[in-house]
């Protein structure tokens, strides 16, 4: 079965350069904030979303996971006009569960990747959505079609950045 | 317990961390009233990672920029030529349009004057290249390449010749964030052009400028220009908003909401401009561009008059009479249609006062209005061209009888001055100096006996741009000179 297939020891003998923790998610913004400007609708991917998730998948400590999703939230909150905490507060519960979640499914399958990242750009919205409109009382729009189709475009680049990422790491062996 | 919190040590982490960004966010919520400027620690994070961002992405931009301008500058210049002469025609066409409209829109300023209503003009922009934006549906927010240290303020309203873009939000040194106008938190005072009915522009959840809260009209239509109505004390009054889309039901209410088709592309912004200054006064520049535009104006429509030059008269000390600019620097003036080359009784401006007309009796019966009593002169008018108060050399001859006429009759007729032509010919030039200049130039026409070319009627000068209509007969009105209609 391919969710309880378990390649943990592999995976807890990569190990990546210290500056790739740094260099990867300034790029992600950086280059969310860049490409939304040329590429149409490039704003339905959520590149910080995804780095946030393979960090989660691969060091699989919901500490690390849920402080390192917070980070990164907020620094994408930092780019928009929104107060900081909104991306903060939905990629630090990302992170955690996709931590929790890592330990007991293959995060080496492609399907597997497909499923979390489609799952979990789900559960993003729906924080995103219950913060701003519970609490902030800003407008926020949630349409299931569109939220769909958002989600299969991450889970589908995901997959694709994710194999690009493997490469990077470097093994302990 | 110890045991309770490395059991719990994972989940007692997330809840930590999820309150303390809870508790940021009820710090960061402010009511209504408060300013929309971020302060202390907010804006700090906000500064750095905008300094983090930025700099990467301004390399990216100037590097994708620069490979753009290598292409467009070396490599794509065929057609350059025709292009160049397309705008140069379309340059001269504007020219002539802005010329056309400069004199409204100094009577406008004066208007407004009259009416204490203090118009916003732009004195000084500042272009900014966009950089970056928020990357997210959820806040339409851009980030450009210009902050404070550029003159660049929050609340500064942010714009392209196309049209409104938004306004900055918080600016930082080298770099702003810039709060677009389809963002559902922005808002902008927009007023409909035809049916001026006003409202407030505000993004919708899709990203879409639309009108809220407006009462349902018939009269809005689809494709109506949206303009700033200068409300909300950002935008100046006038600038293009964009064109209505299409009006649906306000979700909440008996109201409607007019979406917006918006004029700039915001999906697609390369460079903008900040207004960094507004004055209530049109700016110096804009003067000079007016001063400039009705001179090349005039040059432009002199080129297009191939007989307006009789090659028999005298230079005149005067360059160009047909400029709406006035010997004192006056550009205010219009320009008008060339008189007509044979006047009839249905010519404008030269029926008979309503005073003068009797009911079933011809118009050519009427008689026409003789000089004034006092002047002993014969009257002069005779002819529709006199009427008109055209210069003698510039009328069709008629019969000789214009032929070297003292071209003081005719401003003697026309101002009902009494005196001597040269006199009669001073007098109205104390009304416009363009009078003046327009019969200086007239009389060695006259003088040399108005050869016979089929003479182009002359656009009025300035200041006597008007045909005259022929004065009645006041026979105990004092001397004094009518104003050229033209000058009302």
């Amino acid at each position: 079965m391919v969710l309880m297939a378990s390649s943990r020891h592999e995976v807890g003998t990569r190990s990546y350069p210290p500056a790739i923790y740094v260099i990867v998610p300034l790029l992600a913004l950086g280059l969310q904030s860049l490409l939304s400007l040329y590429v149409p609708r490039f704003d339905m991917i959520d590149l910080p979303l995804l780095v946030t998730i393979y960090y989660a998948m691969y060091r699989q400590e919901p500490i690390s996971a849920t402080l390192v999703g917070s980070v990164i939230g907020i620094a994408q909150d930092a780019l928009t006009h929104h107060p900081l905490g909104v991306f903060g507060i939905a990629k630090g519960v990302v992170g955690y569960m996709t931590a929790s979640l890592g330990v007991r499914v293959d995060t080496e399958n492609h399907g597997t990747r497909l499923l979390v990242i489609f799952t979990f750009s789900l559960v993003q919205t729906a924080i995103l959505f219950l913060l701003q409109r519970t609490m902030l009382g800003q407008p926020f729009a949630w349409h299931w079609v569109h939220e769909l189709i958002r989600a299969a475009a991450n889970a589908l680049l995901g997959v694709i950045l994710f194999a690009l990422l493997d490469h990077t790491a470097r093994s302990d062996y | 317990m110890e045991s309770f919190f490395s059991r719990y040590r994972n989940a007692l982490v997330l809840i930590g961390v999820l309150l303390a960004q809870v508790i940021g966010l009820a710090v960061q919520v402010r009511r209504p009233g408060q300013s929309p400027e971020d302060k202390g620690g907010v804006l700090l994070i906000r500064a750095w990672v905008t300094g983090l961002v930025a700099p990467p992405e301004r390399v990216l931009r100037a590097t994708g920029s620069g490979l753009h301008n290598l292409w467009m500058n070396y490599v794509d210049l065929i057609h350059v030529r025709s292009e160049d002469k397309d705008l140069h025609q379309q340059l001269d066409r504007l020219k002539l349009e802005e010329a056309s409209l400069a004199e409204d829109a100094r009577q406008g300023e004066r208007l407004q004057a009259l009416l204490g209503f203090q118009e916003k003009y732009v004195y000084k922009t500042v272009a900014a290249q966009v950089i970056g934006n928020s990357g997210t549906e959820q806040s339409r927010v851009l980030l450009i390449d210009k902050g404070s240290s550029s003159g660049i303020h929050p609340d500064m309203p942010v714009i392209t010749p196309d049209g409104i873009v938004g306004k900055t939000r918080d600016v930082f040194a080298h770099s702003s964030q810039v709060l677009e106008i389809s963002d559902p938190t922005s808002g902008a005072g927009v007023i409909l052009q035809n049916t001026r009915i006003r409202g407030v522009l505000r993004g919708n959840s899709w990203g879409q400028p639309e009108i809220v809260n407006v009462s349902p009209d018939d009269r809005i239509k689809a494709g109506e220009p949206v303009l700033t109505s200068g409300g909300d004390a950002i935008f100046p009054r006038g600038l293009a908003a964009g064109v209505v889309d299409r009006v649906v039901p306000d979700p909440d209410g008996t109201l409607v909401n007019v979406l917006i088709r918006p004029a700039a592309n915001l999906s697609r912004l390369d460079e903008v401009l900040v207004i960094t200054s507004t004055g209530s006064r049109i700016p110096s520049s804009m003067q000079e561009d007016l001063n400039e535009a009705q001179q090349k104006a005039s040059e432009i429509l002199a080129e297009r008059l191939p007989s307006r030059m009789d090659p028999d008269a005298i230079p005149s000390d005067q360059d160009n009479a047909d400029s709406t600019v006035g010997p004192d620097g006056d550009v205010a003036l219009p320009m008008r249609p060339p008189q007509a080359l044979h006047p009839d009784r249905y010519t404008p401006s030269d029926t008979p006062p309503a005073a003068d007309l009797k009911p079933g009796q011809p118009i050519e019966q009427i008689e026409p209005p003789a000089a004034t009593a006092d002047s002993g002169a014969p009257a002069a008018v005779h002819s529709p061209a006199d009427a008109a108060g055209l210069p003698s050399g510039h009328r069709k001859p008629e019969g000789g009888s214009a032929q070297g006429e003292p071209t003081g009759h005719t401003a003697t007729q026309t101002g009902g001055v009494s005196a001597a032509p040269d006199q009669g010919t001073q007098k109205a030039a104390g009304n416009s100096g363009n009078l003046e200049g327009q019969q200086r130039r007239a009389r060695p026409a006259g003088e040399s006996g108005a050869t016979g070319n089929p003479t182009i009627p002359q656009k009025p000068a300035a200041g006597a741009v008007g045909p005259e209509r022929p004065a009645p007969a006041q026979p105990s009105a004092p001397a004094q000179s009518t104003p050229p209609q033209g000058a009302a």
